[in-house]
């Protein structure tokens, strides 16, 4: 264990203030619904703004670890997490306002719309990918879990092309908004790859890689 | 390459010649906005509209809904208008691009005696009714609007549609200086819709100039646009610059984009969902609690005979 250092509480206060510009977007809504300032259809608004910031922080989230590589940005590391548990916190305020303000707990009609619109299903499976992983995501699980959390900690892969093809599968015509957040995936997924297999090339800096993780 | 010569001004500093030519028109809005802005506090945040033109002389009509109208402030800042914008709120904020006069609507095709007419021309030629419809988009929400119109059937028959003609197909202006959304091709620009002739002259379908008693607001499709309102909202085409008699069904953009989706027809129908999402339900703008979506958007008495020997579901 490193000693409590400067840099230490530095990254602690970096922690507090990516949260709080985490929150920023839901503070907003709640300003806003306060002030009867969320539109002609606040049901909408609430949905598309918990969407997106769960789309956006999520994509954050997995940008932590290609930065980290790019650019041996060692600090950003422990942003990781709360970064997913923010995109959780969006996703889960997303699915809540789709179950009880635009449906209003109408099961029949929910369980219809998930099985036969496809951009349901696609949201309902990123949703449903990410709740291991908010669960899964203390210290304590982690050292439980081990080896098998990485493997687990993966469905946030799945979870991310679930949530832009969800995005994509919705809109009308403009496929630009969900297409950037594609751009942003594949360029994100493209760095892991590139790592893996420029890894396995390298039998001898994987085999060392390895034992270090170890 | 070529020398730029001493005392030309390059080419980016020359005000193009039509913003030269409204440069009173642009001194006159912004010395308006800002007056407004001071005296009406909610303009300044952009919350509230600013209250169009009243229009004169206009009567009650027939087919009068008694629902309470959706808000005035909704109706002109939850716009589809892609031509100023893809985002609700962007018809509202790129408005000010679309200019209204001159104005004149070409009638060509299969007509006797084609032509166009000047906007003034049909504001005077027609008496002006208001008719309270329900307005049901395809993204399945609602609205209660007080249109004011007149029949389209009235300013057909002024340019005597031949016997030939079976379809009415209508086009909306295309020019990207005063349409900014159509720099991008999100649709296959102008817009283009289109009715059959009998739909077209059943007496629910209206061009409409206004809606609260007042000058339509371009977010709304300034300065006249389709209203059919036992139809999906896009069929309603705006700021309406040709209207062409046909003899073949014409194309329609909706139906271009994403023919699986969008069919010439589009009636309102809750049986039939949109291959995405369902159609059974609507958000009425203003009510918390969805309601179900009525056949015809609850004009099937009126118009249900249109479409008596149609399969419904073949003809979306």
């Amino acid at each position: 264990m490193a000693t409590r250092s400067p840099s230490a509480s530095r990254r602690h206060r970096l922690q507090i203030g990516v949260v709080a510009l985490g929150l920023l977007p839901a503070a907003s809504l709640a300003w806003r619904a306060l002030a009867g300032d969320l539109g002609a259809n606040p049901i909408e608004t609430v949905t598309h703004v918990t969407g997106e910031s769960g789309l956006r922080l999520l994509l954050a989230s997995l940008a932590v670890t290609p930065l980290r590589r790019l650019f041996g940005w060692a600090w950003a590391a422990p942003l990781r997490r709360a970064l997913g548990l923010l995109a959780f916190f969006y996703v889960s305020l997303h699915a809540l306002t789709y179950v009880a303000l635009d449906h209003f707990f109408d099961w029949d009609l929910l369980l219809e719309d998930v099985l036969e619109h496809r951009y349901v299903t696609a949201g309902f499976l990123g949703f449903s990918c990410m709740l291991p992983l908010a669960l899964t995501s203390t210290r304590a699980m982690m050292k439980r879990l081990g080896r098998r959390w990485v493997r687990l900690h993966r469905l946030a892969y799945v979870a991310a092309i679930a949530g832009v093809v969800h995005y994509l599968w919705l809109v009308k015509a403009d496929l630009v908004p969900p297409l950037t957040y594609a751009a942003v995936l594949a360029l994100l997924l493209g760095v892991r790859a590139w790592y893996a297999l420029s890894a396995r090339r390298r039998p001898d800096s994987a085999k060392v890689a390895r034992s270090a993780a170890s | 390459m070529a020398e730029r010569v001493g005392s030309q001004p390059p080419s980016r500093e020359i005000t193009p010649p039509d913003l030269y030519l409204r440069r009173r028109d642009f001194l006159r809005e912004a010395a308006l906005a800002s007056a407004s802005a001071v005296l009406v506090p909610g303009i300044a945040c952009g919350a509230d509209t600013p209250r169009g033109q009243r229009l004169p002389g206009v009567a009650p009509g027939p087919f009068r809904s008694e629902e309470p109208p959706t808000r005035f402030e909704d109706a002109t800042s939850y716009n589809n208008f892609y031509e100023l914008g893809t985002d609700k709120g962007d018809p509202a904020r790129n408005a000010h691009h679309l200019r209204t006069r001159p104005w004149s609507i070409a009638i060509a095709g299969e007509v006797a005696k084609p032509g166009t007419i000047g906007i003034e021309e049909i504001l005077k030629s027609f008496p002006l009714e208001e008719r309270i419809y329900r307005f049901r988009c395809v993204e399945a929400w609602s609205m209660v609007i007080p249109w004011v119109g007149f029949p389209l059937g009235d300013l057909l028959k002024r340019f005597e549609p031949t016997s030939q003609a079976r379809y009415v197909a209508f086009q909306t202006l295309f020019d990207p200086e005063q349409m900014p959304g159509q720099r991008r091709a999100v649709l296959d620009w102008p817009y283009v819709e289109g009715l059959r002739l009998d739909e077209a002259m059943h007496p629910l379908a209206i061009l409409a100039v206004g809606m609260y008693g007042e000058v339509l607001p371009n977010q709304n499709g300034a300065p006249v646009r389709l209203v059919v309102p036992w139809k999906y909202g896009f069929k309603s085409i705006k700021s309406i610059v040709e209207i062409r008699l046909t003899r073949t069904q014409p194309p329609t953009s909706w139906n271009l984009s994403a023919p699986r989706e969008y069919g010439f027809y589009s009636n309102v129908n809750p049986e039939v969902a949109h291959p995405r999402w369902s159609q059974a339900s609507e958000r009425r703008i203003g009510e918390f609690r969805r309601r179900p979506t009525l056949p015809f958007n609850g004009y099937a008495e009126q118009v249900a005979s249109l479409y008596r020997d149609m399969d419904l579901r073949e003809n979306f």
